[in-house]
């Protein structure tokens, strides 16, 4: 059963008839399959034309699909003899940010991503893809293990943010993220970034500040969430739509502030109506972006990685 | 001149407009509440007679208490001449930017200054609160940036001061990209065996504090100071629940191992060059003590060559202007 989101309305209807359809023999002329197909080519037209136009706020809620595919559904479809690494070996193991070292297209890579599960059990293992400090310390661990084998890094971004709970304070949420940030920074093995759903703020940074840095069309990459923008700017949260406006958090925005590197195009209706076209993609993204920087010599992709962060949006500042 | 003049209107006057005496002699403590007269204010470097509770301190009066015989010298840092966002809330970013900017006669929240601490060169990074909440933009990353190249130049500690909301909302993605920029910049003092020290002061949250501020080889805070990276209310909200006594403050975060130091505001100065003379010894040892040749002084300052010399080659392109 797919969720229809509130824009999608004309969509849901068509859905509704076509299925009704289904259940139906042909009466007299009335052929039932030419029905179906004219139906689908209105639905199409109808997916067309709404997500031809989306509005900041519609792509946050795309980006936020319960039925998108996450984290695991890349890693299992991606990454062959894929084997989970666990724990941060200070204090516990965190669900919440998945990795391990698998085989993408062949080569051996460290692939680490956030989860956030597709049901309420799952959801709450995952802790709906918010990251503790101990996540953020495991990411550290796996991408030192990556470096100390040359392995090249793929990170999956899909995070609300990072958790704000008393325990993650106490056990230095920040001090995690930075220090995660700064081994990204250090590291002398390629890394390819997708924000695969959610962008989520310094949870996010926190696995991405890399070589290469890609977003699938529908995901939404911001410092804060329009919700929370909403409420302290404006204050109030009934604002989010106006706040994801002014964000400028779309995949288009993000490439042309020179954030990311490219987009990687959803199928029709977003990646939640075709999930194996949509992981496809994906992998054709990631092993692109893996070619382009392949001839690179570990010390040549750390600077890389340190001249896009320092040069960045230089020229909005006085010389 | 006459009756009107002279006496009712004078008198209106009286009755209308505030008297002389202005209304901030008296400062309440915000803590134990006790009335504080300004000059004791002042003299205790604000910091409360009473219950020793530390209030917000002006960067500029921050500089002064810190450097030998208060004298510094400020680096010009470049400034935000664009909106990159077009960003608009309730105002527009560019007004809010003119506010400030006319508010605290800076121009961003950070302020990059040089001078002698204890006959030693230092550079310190303070950001200023009052400039929208020393929230983290492009400036402030750029400034931050500076402040460790010119660190790197003179062979000097970089002492950064923190106090702020987090990132810069009106600067979207940008401002989220100044955490590796500014985590970059402390890296580079680092590499050059330089000490990156950073005092903590009300409040340091969100962004900056997961970034730069808790990448400190040494750790300060000053007593009282909240330093987190959700905010309070943010993290009521998700678990419904109280949040214990003390949480996020300078104490707390000591207590569980995320600080090295809570200094008093009184001995801050003393602490910073008893630190910087102690971390620096072996260093002043090898420049003054001519025992081998150049190349291989040079080695000990910098086992990573390769990789210093890397990030010197953008650094002399990014060479601050120092005054």
């Amino acid at each position: 059963m797919t969720t229809f989101l509130e824009f999608e309305k004309p969509v849901a209807e068509l859905e509704g008839k076509m299925e009704e359809l289904r259940h139906m023999s042909d009466i007299g002329d009335i052929k039932i399959a030419d029905e179906l197909s004219k139906l689908q080519g209105r639905i199409d037209r109808s997916l067309t034309q709404i997500y031809a136009k989306l509005s900041p706020w519609q792509t946050v809620m795309v980006a936020r699909h319960p039925d998108r595919p996450h984290c695991i559904d890349y890693i299992s479809s991606l990454i062959d003899e894929f084997t989970p690494l666990a724990g941060d070996r200070v204090f516990a193991e965190d669900a919440a940010i998945l990795g391990g070292l698998g085989r993408f297209r062949g080569r051996s890579v460290v692939v680490i991503g956030q989860e956030k599960g597709n049901d309420t059990e799952t959801r709450v293992k995952h802790n709906f893809g918010m990251a503790r400090p101990e996540g953020y310390r495991k990411a550290q661990r796996l991408m030192n293990l990556a470096e100390q084998f040359s392995l090249p890094i793929i990170t999956l971004v899909d995070t609300p943010g990072a958790y704000p709970g008393i325990g993650a304070e106490e056990r230095g949420q920040a001090e995690a993220i930075a220090r995660s940030i700064e081994v990204c920074l250090d590291l002398h093995v390629p890394m390819v970034s997708v924000v695969i759903g959610e962008g989520g703020s310094g949870g996010a940074i926190a696995i991405a500040a890399a070589n290469r840095v890609l977003m699938m069309q529908h995901s939404v990459y911001s410092v804060i969430s329009p919700e929370g923008c909403a409420s302290i700017l404006w204050r109030s949260a009934d604002h989010a739509e106006e706040a994801a406006d002014a964000l400028k958090l779309t995949a288009e925005d993000l490439l042309r502030l020179g954030v990311i590197d490219a987009i990687i195009p959803e199928p029709l209706g977003a990646a939640h109506r075709d999930r194996d076209d949509t992981i496809k993609r994906v992998g054709d993204g990631i092993e692109e972006a893996l070619k382009e920087i392949d001839g690179m010599d570990g010390a040549a992709l750390r600077t890389q990685r340190r001249e896009r962060f320092i040069t960045l949006g230089n020229d909005a500042l006085s010389s | 001149m006459n009756w009107l003049t002279n006496y009712v209107r004078p008198k209106i006057r009286a009755l209308v407009e505030k008297n002389d005496v202005p209304d901030n002699l008296w400062h309440q403590c915000p803590s134990c509440e006790q009335m504080i007269f300004h000059r004791e204010l002042e003299a205790s470097l604000r910091v409360c007679g009473h219950c020793g509770h530390h209030m917000r301190l002006p960067a500029k009066e921050r500089l002064e208490l810190l450097f030998d015989d208060g004298e510094y010298q400020t680096v010009e840092l470049p400034k935000l001449t664009a909106d990159p966002l077009k960003f608009r809330d309730r105002k527009r970013y560019t007004d809010r930017l003119k506010e400030s900017r006319a508010s605290t006669g800076e121009e961003d929240a950070m302020i990059v200054a040089h001078g002698e601490m204890g006959g030693r060169n230092v550079v310190v990074a303070i950001m200023n609160f009052a400039f929208m909440g020393g929230s983290m933009g492009l400036a402030l990353g750029k400034a931050l940036l500076t402040a460790a190249r010119l660190a790197v130049l003179q062979e000097a500690p970089l002492i950064c001061f923190t106090s702020s909301g987090g990132a810069r909302m009106q600067e979207g993605i940008l401002s989220l990209m100044q955490m590796p920029r500014t985590i970059i910049a402390v890296d580079e003092v680092k590499e050059a065996h330089l000490p990156y020290i950073t005092v903590l002061t009300d409040p340091t949250t969100g962004g900056v504090t997961a970034s730069f501020a808790m990448l400190g080889d040494i750790a300060i805070a000053e007593p009282g100071a909240v330093i987190g990276f959700a905010g309070a209310r943010v993290i009521e909200e998700t678990i419904r629940e109280k949040l214990p006594e003390g949480f996020q403050r300078a104490e707390y975060l000591l207590e569980h191992g995320m600080i090295d130091r809570v200094v008093h505001r009184r001995q801050l100065r003393d602490e910073l060059i008893r630190i910087s003379n102690l971390l620096l010894e072996s260093r002043a040892a090898a420049d003054v003590v001519p025992l081998i040749s150049d190349s291989s002084k040079k080695n000990k300052k910098n086992p990573e060559t390769p990789e210093a010399s890397n990030d010197k080659e953008s650094g002399s392109e990014e060479r601050p202007a120092a005054e």
